[in-house]
C-alpha cells in the first residue's frame, strides 16, 4: 500500500474548478515530483493534502489513515511536513525561533538535539540563528523553511517550489539537500516548475495540466518523453 | 509642585489606558481585528467587582478575581460567537460586528443594573501618602495602578517573547497558514488572546472605577476609545508601544486639562495623535519588518 494516496480530489475556488479528480500516490522512500505549468494546480494539491484547503469529494490517505477531514494543525503530528510556496518563514521571529516552531508538536526536551542536526545540515542557519528571518536572503530563507519542516522529524516531506526565485547556486544546493533528506529515509513529494531539475532527482513524476493529471510515469522516462520535452523542458 | 501632582495623576490614568491598550493591541496583533467591544468588557469587569463587594460583601480580592474570571470567559465567548464565524469575512463586517457587540454589552448592562450611576468603592483602601511636607499627595490606588501596569507589561513581554505559547502567538500574528503547518491550532491561539486581553480589561475596569468611582453602562466606552488611540499612538500590535502610548496619552490628557482647558482636553489628545501619525504613520514604536522576497 502506498504511503500517501490521493484519490479523486476536487477543489473549487468559488466557481472555479481548480482540481478535477486528481489521483496519485507516493510510496515510502520515493521522491515523487509533481510538475506542471503555472496555475496547473500543483500548490492547490499540496494545500489540500495538508488541510489548508477543503476537498469536495475524494480522499487523502496517509499511512492507511484517512486524513481528508483532518484539520491542518493536526497533520504535522502524523509525520507530514509541508514547506510552503514562497517559504513563508516568520519574518519577525529569529531563525532559532522559526526552527523551534517547526518542532512545536514535539516534546521540548528533544528540541536541542534536532536544532543541532539542522545546524549541521545548514551551517549558515547557525551563523544567523539570532537574526530575524526576514533579514535572510531568499536562498537562506529556503534553507530555513526546509530546516523548520525537518524539525518536526517528518516521515514525508512536501516541498512546494523550493527553487523558485533562487540563484542557480542555491538551486543546486536545494536539490542536493532534497537528495540527502531522501537518502536519510524521508519520503519526498516535490512540486516544481523547474521540471528538468525535478525529474533528474525524482523516482517517479506526475504531470498536472489545468487541474488534471495528464501524464505519469518514471521520471527517467518522462525526461525523454517528446511531449514533455517540448512543453516543460524547453527542448 | 502642582506640576508633579499632575504628572502623577497623568501617569496613573495613563497606566489604566496602557492596560486596556495592551488588550487591544494583542487582539489586533493576532486576530488582525479591532475589538471595539473591548472597552465595554472593562465596564462588565467594574460591575462584577461592584456586585461582589457591595451586594455580596465579598473581600476586594475576591471581587477582582470574579471580575477577571467573568471577563475572561466573556471575551472568549464574544470571540467564539461573534467574530469566529467571520474569520474569512471582509474586515468591515468584523468591525461593524464589534461595534454591535459593544452596544449589546452596554444595553445588557443598562437592563441589568439600570442607568443610574453606582458609587464604586475603591479596592485599595488607605490614606494618601504625603510627600515633601504635604505638597505631593500620593493615593495608594495610584501606586497600585502604576505597579500593576508595569507588572502586566513585563509579564506580557516575557510571555510573548520567551514561552512556547507566546512564540506561537507571534507566529499566528504573522502568518496563520504557516503557523497551522507548524501544528499550531490557530483557533485556540486566537481564543487564548481574547482570554488574556479580556482578563486585562477586567483589571483595568477595577482600577479605573477605583480611581474614578462612578460606574455606569457607558463607563468603558470613552476609556476604550482612548486606549485604542493609545495603542495606535504607540504602534498597534506592539506591546511596549501600547504601554508608552497609554502613559503618554494619560499625561497629555491631564496636562491639557490642568493647563489649557478641561473642555478641550479630549480634542487636544486626539490632535496630538493626528500629528504623531502624520509624522510617523506606524506609531511611536511601530515597526516595519523588512522582508526579502
Amino acid at each position: 500500500m502506498a504511503m500517501l494516496e490521493v484519490k479523486d480530489i476536487n477543489v473549487y475556488y468559488g466557481l472555479i474548478h481548480a482540481l478535477r479528480d486528481v489521483s496519485f500516490e507516493v510510496n515510502e522512500g520515493e521522491v515523487v515530483a509533481l510538475i506542471g505549468a503555472n496555475g496547473a494546480g500543483k500548490t492547490t494539491t499540496l494545500h489540500t493534502i495538508t488541510g489548508l484547503l477543503p476537498s469536495r469529494g475524494g480522499t487523502v490517505t496517509f499511512e492507511g489513515k484517512d486524513i481528508t477531514k483532518t484539520p491542518g494543525h493536526a497533520i504535522v503530528r502524523l509525520g507530514m511536513s509541508h514547506v510552503p510556496e514562497g517559504r513563508r518563514v516568520f519574518a519577525g521571529l529569529t531563525v532559532r525561533e522559526n526552527l523551534k516552531l517547526g518542532a512545536y508538536t514535539r516534546p521540548k526536551s528533544e528540541w536541542e538535539a534536532s536544532l543541532r542536526e539542522v545546524y549541521t545540515r545548514f551551517p549558515r542557519l547557525e551563523e544567523r540563528k539570532n537574526q530575524p528571518a526576514g533579514t535572510l536572503s531568499g536562498g537562506e530563507q529556503q534553507m530555513l523553511a526546509m530546516g523548520r519542516a525537518l524539525m518536526a522529524k517528518p516521515r514525508i516531506l512536501l516541498l512546494d517550489e523550493p527553487s523558485m526565485g533562487l540563484s542557480p547556486l542555491f538551486v543546486g544546493e536545494v536539490f542536493k539537500i532534497i537528495q540527502e533528506v531522501s537518502a536519510a529515509g524521508t519520503t519526498v513529494l516535490l512540486v516544481e516548475q523547474n521540471a528538468k531539475k525535478a525529474l533528474s532527482i525524482a523516482d517517479r513524476a506526475y504531470v498536472l495540466e489545468t487541474g488534471r493529471v495528464s501524464k505519469s510515469g518514471r521520471a527517467a522516462d518522462l525526461l525523454n518523453d517528446d511531449a514533455i520535452k517540448k512543453a516543460y523542458l524547453g527542448e | 509642585m502642582s506640576f508633579l501632582n499632575h504628572l502623577i495623576s497623568g501617569i496613573s490614568l495613563g497606566s489604566i489606558y496602557a492596560i486596556i491598550a495592551l488588550g487591544y493591541t494583542m487582539v489586533y496583533g493576532i486576530a488582525k481585528m479591532l475589538n471595539f467591544a473591548h472597552g465595554d468588557v472593562i465596564m462588565v469587569g467594574g460591575y462584577m467587582c461592584f456586585c461582589a463587594t457591595i451586594y455580596l460583601g465579598w473581600p476586594a480580592w475576591a471581587g477582582i478575581a470574579l471580575a477577571i474570571a467573568v471577563c475572561t470567559v466573556l471575551g472568549m465567548a464574544i470571540e467564539r460567537l461573534a467574530y469566529k464565524p467571520l474569520r474569512m469575512a471582509p474586515s468591515l463586517a468584523v468591525l461593524i460586528t464589534a461595534i454591535g457587540v459593544s452596544y449589546l454589552l452596554q444595553n445588557a448592562a443598562l437592563l441589568i443594573w439600570g442607568s443610574s450611576p453606582k458609587m464604586f468603592t475603591s479596592v485599595v483602601g488607605g490614606q494618601p501618602i504625603a510627600l515633601f511636607g504635604g505638597q505631593i499627595m500620593l493615593a495608594p490606588v495610584t501606586l497600585v495602578t502604576v505597579l500593576s501596569c508595569l507588572v502586566i507589561m513585563a509579564a506580557l513581554v516575557l510571555f510573548t517573547g520567551h514561552t512556547k505559547m507566546g512564540t506561537a502567538m507571534r507566529a499566528v500574528s504573522e502568518d496563520k497558514g504557516a503557523a497551522q503547518l507548524m501544528g499550531i491550532n490557530v483557533n485556540t491561539t486566537i481564543s487564548m488572546t481574547f482570554a488574556i486581553g479580556s482578563g486585562l480589561a477586567a483589571v483595568a475596569g477595577v482600577l479605573l472605577c477605583s480611581a474614578y468611582p462612578t460606574l455606569m453602562p457607558t463607563t468603558g466606552a470613552m476609556p476604550g476609545i482612548k486606549a485604542f488611540t493609545a495603542a495606535v499612538f504607540g504602534g498597534i500590535g506592539s506591546i511596549p508601544g501600547a504601554f508608552v502610548g497609554g502613559i503618554l496619552l494619560g499625561v497629555i490628557e491631564i496636562f491639557a486639562k490642568a493647563y489649557i482647558s478641561t473642555q478641550l482636553s479630549d480634542a487636544i489628545v486626539f490632535a496630538v495623535l493626528i500629528v504623531v501619525l502624520l509624522v510617523k504613520p506606524d506609531g511611536l514604536l511601530g515597526k516595519r519588518v523588512s522582508e526579502k522576497v
